[in-house]
């Protein structure tokens, strides 16, 4: 197939096989942007799943991105459960006040029935709907926050480690009730149409957690978790760093790691090798005032240095593309990567 | 001094609250409790920091060290103590979000350095401008986690100015660290890269706070 033009799908899966496709795959993680697409409010973009839908197919053909993404917002979960969602104008739908105001209710706490839950049916609805029309052409990615992470929305960040440190058996007790909740609604996104699942565990990464405890804590919750999950994993850090931790990550039973920009692609690269495929690592943040000649400029930095060989996938450091990125950017990183990631790799 | 260091590091990282209570009994002995949170606590989090900063220390790390710290100096200095640090008058807040985490490393950080501040918990910007103004806040500090909360400081700053007032604003969180000119577009005055940061920055503007 070298040479050749291979379909998204078909060029993941050589990646994920450690080979070279025809060319370095982009997953660009655009979300709210299909809101702009269909010049509506990023609230009312959410509301129904044909919306979602529309947006991704336009996002996909526009950017020619490598992959379909069905995430809606990370907070979603956390509405399930009952929790509140604020949305605002010109970013990400958030978490608002936990819902989990004093560690004792964790004892009582149920998980939301994936199938009963209104927000949840929407995203469900969303991926069988993509999959009707992108069939095998382009993997559809699903996204389950780890049961280690969710806390963060659940109780608050500092209330969380408080809990991790001072009350272990309701920690163990919250584990236990958010492992079921997360394969129920990862395997629902498989059984819906998703290609893999999005692992995000930016709590697992080293930023957050020291080795020690992340082998206590997360990555134990990630080898069970992910051993229940019917299908693909990648797992995701959103923007953490994971260097310290990569040979613990790739024993979880991932395919993919998220890797940060603080960490160099070069290095994630050899130490990933033949046992992770690296996925990342552009600066979501800084994107928003890239001129396109920038933009190509780290798009062929990062190919140079994490795609020969294959096993990397181009894409942002974070997961979710800032709606104040300009559409001259992503269109000018996609029509980089298509110049630049060509196997052989040949920037210079 | 380096010696008691670098014990109350190693106690502060292992979560060994008696270890770090017994460090700080034995410089008590010969410092006065302003002493040894300036010399002694503000240290200790200043290399928690750096490590975290570079990537050998981990932010459930620097958030436990700081917790305890905070939890020494209260008994050293309870808040309100006539010995705390009452100037400049400081406040902190998380604008227009519900992640607190780095407003909180930030509060312990500086509390264990002896200073009293307001905490405005989580505020948008219209609360914001007018509890500053209210207080006479002379050096706001500002944790934002999301892109949008981050670029809204410059509706902050701006306020501030418009009401006449000059109050120094320092920002931080993730946005502020993976854009590095950001804080300089929303005009803020300086920026922290971590929590521990927050003691040098403000001593530094000390000398612009009237």
């Amino acid at each position: 197939m070298k040479g050749e033009e291979m379909t998204s799908l078909e060029r993941v899966l050589t990646t994920l096989d450690h080979r070279e496709p025809d060319r370095v795959p982009l997953f660009l993680p655009v979300t709210m942007h299909g809101a702009k697409e269909l010049g509506m409010s990023i609230e009312e973009y959410f509301s129904k799943a044909e919306n979602v839908v529309e947006g991704q197919l336009r996002l996909w053909k526009k950017y020619q991105n490598d992959c379909i993404n069905a995430t809606f917002y990370a907070p979603i979960e956390v509405e399930a459960w009952g929790g509140e969602v604020i949305f605002s104008a010109d970013g990400p739908p958030n978490s608002g006040r936990p819902f989990i105001r004093d560690p004792h209710q964790i004892m009582d706490l149920e998980p939301p029935r994936v199938k009963e839950t209104p927000c949840l049916l929407k995203v469900l609805k969303a991926i069988t709907l993509l999959k009707e029309r992108v069939g095998d052409e382009a993997p559809i990615i699903g996204i389950a926050v780890s049961p280690f992470s969710l806390p963060v929305m659940q109780m608050g960040f500092d209330k969380y480690f408080d809990l991790m440190y001072d009350q272990p058996s309701l920690f163990q007790q919250l584990m236990k009730i958010n492992e079921n909740f997360c394969v129920e609604w990862a395997n629902a996104q498989l059984e819906a149409g998703a290609t893999a699942i999005a692992y995000f565990d930016p709590v697992s990464s080293s930023t957050i957690s020291s080795r020690e405890m992340y082998l206590e804590t997360g990555f134990e919750i990630a080898k069970r978790t992910i051993a229940r999950i019917e299908g693909p994993t990648a797992t995701h850090m959103a923007s953490g760093r994971c260097l310290p931790i990569l040979d613990d990550i790739a024993q979880t039973g991932t395919a993919i790691i998220g890797t940060s920009v603080l960490e160099d692609l070069t290095h994630m690269k050899t130490v990933c090798k033949n046992k992770l495929v690296v996925l990342g690592n552009l600066n979501g943040i800084e994107m928003r005032r890239w001129t396109p000649q920038q933009a190509e400029t780290k798009v062929k930095e990062a190919i140079e240095k994490a795609g020969p060989g294959g096993g990397f996938i181009l894409s942002d450091n974070h997961g979710e593309i800032p709606f104040q990125v300009p559409d001259e950017v992503l269109s000018a990183i996609s029509t980089a990567v298509r110049r630049w990631g060509r196997y052989p790799i040949a920037v210079n | 001094m380096e010696h008691l260091v670098e014990k109350l590091e190693q106690a502060l990282l292992s979560i060994d609250r008696l270890s770090a209570r017994r460090v700080m009994e034995e410089a008590h002995a010969g410092m006065q409790p302003m002493a040894i949170a300036e010399k002694l606590l503000v240290p200790v989090l200043e290399r928690i920091g750096q490590g975290w900063e570079e990537g050998r220390l981990a932010l459930s790390q620097v958030y436990m060290s700081g917790r305890i710290s905070e939890e020494l100096v209260d008994t050293l200095l309870p808040p309100g103590h006539a010995h705390r640090k009452k100037q400049p008058r400081l406040a902190i807040a998380v604008l227009d979000d519900y992640h607190m985490l780095g407003k909180r490393l930030v509060y312990s950080v500086l509390r264990a350095d002896g200073f009293d501040l307001l905490d405005y918990g989580a505020v948008n910007v219209e609360t914001l401008i007018s509890r500053t103004k209210a207080d006479n806040i002379q050096v706001l500090l500002i944790s934002t986690l999301m892109l949008p909360s981050a670029l809204r400081v410059k509706e902050v700053t701006g306020g501030l100015k418009k009401k006449g007032l000059d109050t120094k604003v320092v920002v931080g969180g993730a946005p502020f660290r993976f854009d590095e000119q950001l804080w300089q577009e929303v005009e803020a005055d300086a920026m922290g890269r971590n929590a521990s940061d927050a003691v040098a920055v403000i001593n530094n503007l000390g000398g612009g706070v009237s």
